[in-house]
């Protein structure tokens, strides 16, 4: 599989990131060598085989549904590049 | 008196405790060390006052722990109160977390205090530290008669090459795919990555989190059992923090391998690594089998799919956690735009770098609709496959050897191919799809007069083997070389 530049441009609005007509002509060829390198792994024969989902075998736990801590909005906010009356500000979505 | 900068940490604590010198003049001395040393750009942020407050309360009796008056340097990953955390990326410029990670919690807990913050690949994504924002750090070591400025490896470059340089007598590092193994490899210090789990992956910004494990770095390996000693433990705020005590690590350390035997991989014997790495593997099969050690051959025989692999894993896993990076809650936010979207998009264009970006979109397309089973699911798969393959060989063996990285550091700017650069971690690789505890040692000097690194692999929670291994290396191989200072 290759993918077209039309695509990259398709996976960087997925991903949220703006992207020049060079980037994205620059982009193409670099991800095509690497999805090409990744495909080598079409020769394993994984039949059968369950996908790994923990490496190290563990129980994932339950907690107690308790508040454990909070009250420290303005911590939360001090690192916010807009907050405003105690809430994180954004531009305006609604028009 | 030796220098207090050139000492390890198992002296310094015992120095400090006999009242051969106080926890002020090791701060001190450090604290000048890091200062004169800018020029390596392995800091991104200096703390002196932390490493003088930590020493106070050691000096007054305030604070007793393993680490009292030992001051050291965290990777910019760890999320550290008040003092700036970036992960090497413009994106979280300015961000000042309002909390502490785990692992450097318990380090200060330990009584440890802090030197500064270290430099690193940005979000932990390189191995030449090339990809930070801040720019590349420059190892204190240059090939004989040359003055071209060499990487000291990644992504945890700031750490190996402070620790080199005698400007931290030991640092914190994370490995996600030998980002603690190959610098401390190409710096000629040691450096552990324990059991995934081991460590709390809470408070350190996260790039592939079922990869992501944080370990120590250090001149020798007892330096690396006490530090991780420390480090580890079980962490109810990390789902995957393995609920076990940890072991005494630096007090059970034995050089004595009788009865162990040694796995050496065939398929580790690769085309186009240097005769120089393959000769000295054969010598560290040796050192094993003085230290008592019987040396088996064993199969991986997925070994080859183990880079591929990583490369679907961890960059989808890193496209996920890096969609926090939003403009909204910390960090750059890219004024000017009309919508949220453009402002998202603006934002990320700007703050990411190009191997961040890269890694991004290979995640994105990888985890997308119609192409998520053939590459994620495969991947999955095949990382099972490793992981069985390590189950078998551990049947045969008890620890397994190999070289740390196919080459010695390279200069800066030398490798520009992305793919070229990932094949850099080649043997460090499979250990970390397994989540297995590995180790990097120095072994000796290539031709040019730079370090070369053997690696070892040990079984699910025994990273005693692996320590124990890699004393017994470190005792034959008595690598003493340190970088003529430069700087």
């Amino acid at each position: 599989m290759s993918v077209s530049t039309e695509q990259v441009r398709h996976i960087a609005k997925l991903a949220r990131i703006a992207m020049s007509d060079e980037e994205i002509e620059r982009l193409a060829p670099e991800l095509n060598n690497i999805l090409g390198w990744v495909e080598q792994l079409g020769e394993v024969d994984t039949d059968g085989v369950e996908p790994l989902t923990a490496v190290i075998d563990q129980k994932l736990r339950l907690r107690d549904d308790v508040v454990t801590e909070g009250n420290i909005r303005d911590d939360i906010l001090a690192n916010a590049p807009e907050a405003q009356h105690g809430f994180f500000a954004v531009p305006k979505v609604i028009e | 008196m030796t220098e207090l900068t050139s000492k390890t940490i198992a002296e310094l604590r015992d120095g400090f405790r006999s009242g051969e010198f106080t926890a002020r003049e090791i701060a001190e001395e450090f604290n000048a060390a890091v200062a004169a040393a800018k020029t390596l750009n392995a800091y991104t942020v200096e703390t002196p006052d932390d490493a003088l407050a930590a020493a106070e309360a050691a000096d007054s009796g305030k604070s007793t722990g393993p680490l009292a008056g030992i001051p050291l340097g965290i990777k910019d990953l760890f999320a550290t109160k008040g003092v700036d955390t970036t992960a090497g990326s413009r994106i979280l410029k300015g961000f000042k977390p309002p909390y502490e990670s785990s692992v450097s919690a318990n380090l200060r807990k330990a009584g440890a205090g802090m030197l500064g913050k270290l430099n690193m690949d940005e979000f932990a994504m390189g191995s030449s530290n090339e990809t930070s924002a801040y720019g590349p750090v420059i190892s204190p070591w240059r090939r004989k008669g040359s003055n071209v400025g060499l990487t000291p490896g990644g992504s945890s470059g700031g750490s190996a090459a402070a620790v080199a340089a005698g400007i931290a007598p030991g640092a914190t590092g994370t490995d996600t795919g030998g980002s603690i193994r190959q610098p401390a490899a190409f710096a000629g210090i040691s450096g552990i990555k324990p059991t995934y789990g081991r460590c709390s992956r809470w408070g350190i910004v996260s790039f592939a989190s079922s990869l992501d494990q944080a370990g120590p770095m250090a001149k020798t390996v007892r330096d690396c059992a006490i530090l991780l000693e420390a480090m580890c433990g079980f962490d109810p705020k990390d789902s995957t923090s393995l609920d076990l005590p940890v072991p005494q690590w630096e007090s059970n350390l034995s050089s004595d391998l009788k009865g162990k035997r040694v796995g050496i991989p065939k398929e580790y014997r690769i085309d186009g690594v240097p005769g120089e790495i393959n000769a000295l593997w054969d010598q560290g099969i040796e050192w094993l089998k003085d230290a008592g050690a019987t040396p088996v051959e064993i199969s991986l025989p997925h070994t080859k799919y183990a880079l591929p692999t990583y490369y679907i894993i961890a960059p989808a896993e890193a496209s996920s956690n890096l969609a926090r990076y939003d403009g909204v809650r910390y960090g750059l936010r890219v004024e000017g735009v009309k919508s949220l979207d453009d402002m998202y998009a603006a934002t990320r264009a700007e703050g990411f770098g190009a191997e961040v970006k890269r890694r991004i979109m290979i995640g994105t397309y990888v985890l997308s609709a119609g192409f998520y089973d053939a590459y994620f699911t495969k991947a999955q798969k095949v990382r099972a496959l490793i992981k069985q393959d390590f189950r078998k060989a551990f049947e045969q063996c008890d620890v397994i050897l190999t070289p740390t990285a196919p080459s010695a550091a390279f200069g800066i700017g030398e490798t520009t191919d992305p793919l070229a650069m990932y094949l850099n971690d080649v043997f460090a690789v499979p250990a970390s799809l397994a989540g297995l505890p590995a180790m990097s040692v120095p072994g000796g000097l290539d031709g040019q007069g730079l370090p070369l690194g053997l690696h070892l692999i040990g079984n699910e929670l025994d990273e005693q083997t692996v320590l124990n291994a890699g004393l017994a290396i470190e005792e034959r191989a008595g690598f003493t070389a340190r970088p003529e200072k430069w700087w």
